[in-house]
């Protein structure tokens, strides 16, 4: 069983969904992000995803663009990169990265998840890499332990659905809708459809992304999904300081604890 | 499967889109769909007589191929007297060999049932292009364009409004071409049920570099035809320059089983290359992706993208597709850089010999031939793929050589 597993074991067995925040490592600074995504562990975030801020964030909207261009014009380097996953496990936390593959690729997949693993990171979230190009990081996350969260959208086939939860593990990142990252003042009724046919597939807990902002989106998604992911809200309070993060991420952890309807 | 059907070939991808090392598909789950969607329907449209019969009369009624094969003799003398022959994609309608692979890929987007179709343009001339197609057709029509394209390219973007289409300035990234093709995946990732993302070069996820590829071999077809017809003899050179790699891979094709034929790959080489402001993505890049496929490109130490530069707003890219990086691993075509000087003596050289004035981008392979001319000497024989013309460089002419008071 990952950490990961365990986490999920454990928010299944308190009968809710994990709460899980996104923040760029490196924006504004390295060391600001690495308060900032203290702030989110200490205020409640089961599980943070570490961005690697990238010159062409395709799947990204507005918010988490302008963050990742603050990041590598205030000198950002992939370096660093585990050195902010290493601060999180420090904490008391549990990390994964969400990055663009190239810088992967890169670096070498295999000295990618090494490094990453040795940092006490438990995973990849992979935007641009599906398992159809997969095979190298299959290879490189079962030698290192790590978990590979592979995306499902709404318009995935049941047949690439199929496809993509059979190479995952760890959880399975659901876009609640069409489009890039962004808050979005409702989630999407494509969402729940999503999940319940990516159960439909698998066993492993499935995390709902791309729009959540508020505590009241949050319990939403909790009521169907296992995971609910925060990135662009977050992103904005980051801009805003470590207080506005934490305030943010309380109100989200206590809407994923709502009793569920 | 009609008689038309074309064959097999040994130089198409694989099934999911990898020439050698290169392509594949590096997107979004939320596009796989879509790609695949692109996929089928463009390999029926391929066996279909119908789609086939309605591309070729547009191509010969519309876009008025084929195009032209002419010599320039007074230029070529500038080029150690090298006979040099001009493939004329500056004669087809909208000024560039571009109209070719929009009109195929606009009449896949009604053969898909979608009404919107949404580009990137560097130069403006693949914009310009689509938006024509899409007036034609009576297909909604979104350009994306960086803002610094945008300010150079001003008289494109008013073309582009005048046939209808919305251009949209992209101002993020180096707000180049690179940052317009984000900006379209964005839009695509959200519209992606009604909307065709008419990519204008051979690159991309599959099966976008087999599909503009195939459109443009046209280009490599009849030049063939019209040399050996001429000259008795198949070329020793064939020239192009390279952005995104799609004239260059459109003629390239005419020649790829002529072994003798050296397939020579023209890339901006900006203020030099030891200047680092350049687009040399094949002479100087390393494999990554971008854009939905792993091809060369130009990168740092960590995997950024490296903002390409050159004078060519069409060249101005730091990736290019995967076919060429293909084709340069196995030696069978060769790239060099020309600079933005080289480029620029080449563009008044050829005006002011065969009154042609070339696009900016076509320029780089006209410069190419000078060089290649010369290395061959008198017996020698090159085609150059003159891509598009020169009028919407004017402006850059005009700034670069003085040429209006004041400016
Ligand atoms: C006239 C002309 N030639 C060449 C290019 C470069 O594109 P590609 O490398 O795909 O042929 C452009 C792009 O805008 C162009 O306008």
């Amino acid at each position: 069983m990952s950490r990961i597993d365990e986490l999920f074991a454990q928010t299944r067995g308190e009968g809710r969904g994990a709460l899980i925040g996104y923040l760029p490592a490196g924006y504004p600074t390295v060391a600001e992000s690495k308060d900032l995504l203290a702030a989110t562990v200490d205020a409640g975030a089961d599980l943070v995803e570490v961005g690697f801020p990238y010159s062409d964030p395709v799947m990204d909207g507005p918010t988490i663009q302008a963050a990742a261009d603050t990041a590598l014009r205030n000198g950002f380097r992939l370096k660093d990169l585990f050195e902010v996953v290493e601060s999180v496990a420090d904490r008391g936390g549990r990390a994964v990265v969400m990055t663009y593959w190239n810088p992967v690729f890169h670096y070498g997949v295999d000295a990618f998840a090494r490094d990453l693993a040795a940092a006490g990171g438990l995973g990849l979230i992979t935007p641009d890499l599906t398992p159809d190009e997969g095979s190298e990081w299959i290879a490189a996350s079962d030698a290192h332990g790590l978990d590979r969260i592979f995306l499902v959208a709404p318009s995935s086939s049941d047949e690439r659905i199929a496809l993509t939860t059979a190479a995952a593990s760890g959880f399975v990142y659901a876009t609640a809708v069409m489009g890039v990252t962004g808050a979005r003042d409702s989630v999407g009724a494509a969402a729940q459809g999503l999940v319940n046919r990516t159960r439909a597939h698998t066993d492993l807990p499935v995390g709902v992304g791309l729009g959540v902002r508020s505590g009241d989106q949050a319990a939403e998604v909790s009521s169907f999904a296992d995971g609910v992911i925060v990135g662009s809200a977050l992103v904005t309070k980051a801009g805003e300081g470590t207080d506005a993060v934490a305030s943010l991420t309380k109100e989200l952890a206590e809407g994923v604890r709502r009793p569920r309807a | 499967m009609a008689d038309t059907a074309p064959q097999p070939s040994p130089h198409d991808p694989d099934a999911r889109g990898h020439f050698g090392d290169y392509g594949g598909r590096f997107l979004p789950e939320a596009l796989m769909g879509a790609l695949d969607e692109l996929a089928a329907e463009y390999d029926k449209a391929q066996h279909d007589p119908e789609f086939t019969a309605e591309f070729q009369r547009l191509l010969s009624g519309y876009a008025g191929r084929p195009s032209l094969l002419t010599e320039a003799p007074r230029f070529a003398e500038h080029a150690g007297g090298a006979r040099i022959f001009l493939k004329r994609e500056d004669l087809n309608h909208t000024g560039s060999h571009k109209i070719n692979n929009v009109l195929g890929q606009a009449l896949l987007t009604k053969r898909m049932g979608k009404k919107r179709v949404i580009a990137e343009t560097g130069a403006g001339q693949h914009g310009v292009a689509t938006a024509t197609a899409c007036a034609l057709l009576d297909l909604d029509c979104v350009v994306y364009m960086g803002e610094v394209d945008t300010e150079r390219q001003a008289l494109n973007v008013a073309r582009m409004r005048l046939l209808g289409a919305e251009v949209v300035p992209v101002a993020t990234g180096s707000r180049t071409l690179k940052d317009a093709i984000n900006e379209a995946l964005r839009d695509w990732v959200t519209n992606v049920d009604t909307t065709h993302y008419l990519l204008g070069t051979a690159a991309g996820a599959h099966p976008f570099p087999v599909m503009v590829r195939n459109f443009h071999k046209v280009i490599g077809q009849e030049a063939r035809e019209q040399i050996l017809e001429r000259t008795g003899r198949l070329p020793d050179v064939v020239a192009a320059c390279v952005g995104g790699g799609s004239n260059a891979i459109g003629i390239f094709h005419g020649f790829l089983d002529d072994t003798d034929v050296r397939l020579v790959g023209l890339e901006p080489g900006g203020k030099g290359l030891e200047s680092g402001e350049h687009g040399a993505t094949l002479t100087q890049g390393t494999p990554g992706t971008l854009h939905g496929a792993l091809s060369y490109l130009l990168q740092d130490d960590d995997g950024q993208t490296i903002e390409a530069y050159s004078i060519s707003a069409g060249l101005d890219y730091p990736g290019v597709g995967p076919e060429h990086s293909h084709l340069k691993d196995v030696g069978r075509a060769e790239y060099r850089a020309v600079t933005d000087d080289e480029a620029m003596d080449a563009f008044q050289l050829l005006s002011k010999t065969e009154g042609i004035i070339p696009a900016v981008e076509s320029a780089h392979a006209l410069a190419g031939a000078l060089q290649l001319g010369r290395e061959l000497g008198p017996d020698g024989v090159i085609v150059v793929s003159l891509s598009g013309r020169g009028d919407k460089d004017v402006d850059t002419a005009a700034r670069y050589f003085n040429l209006v008071e004041g400016v």
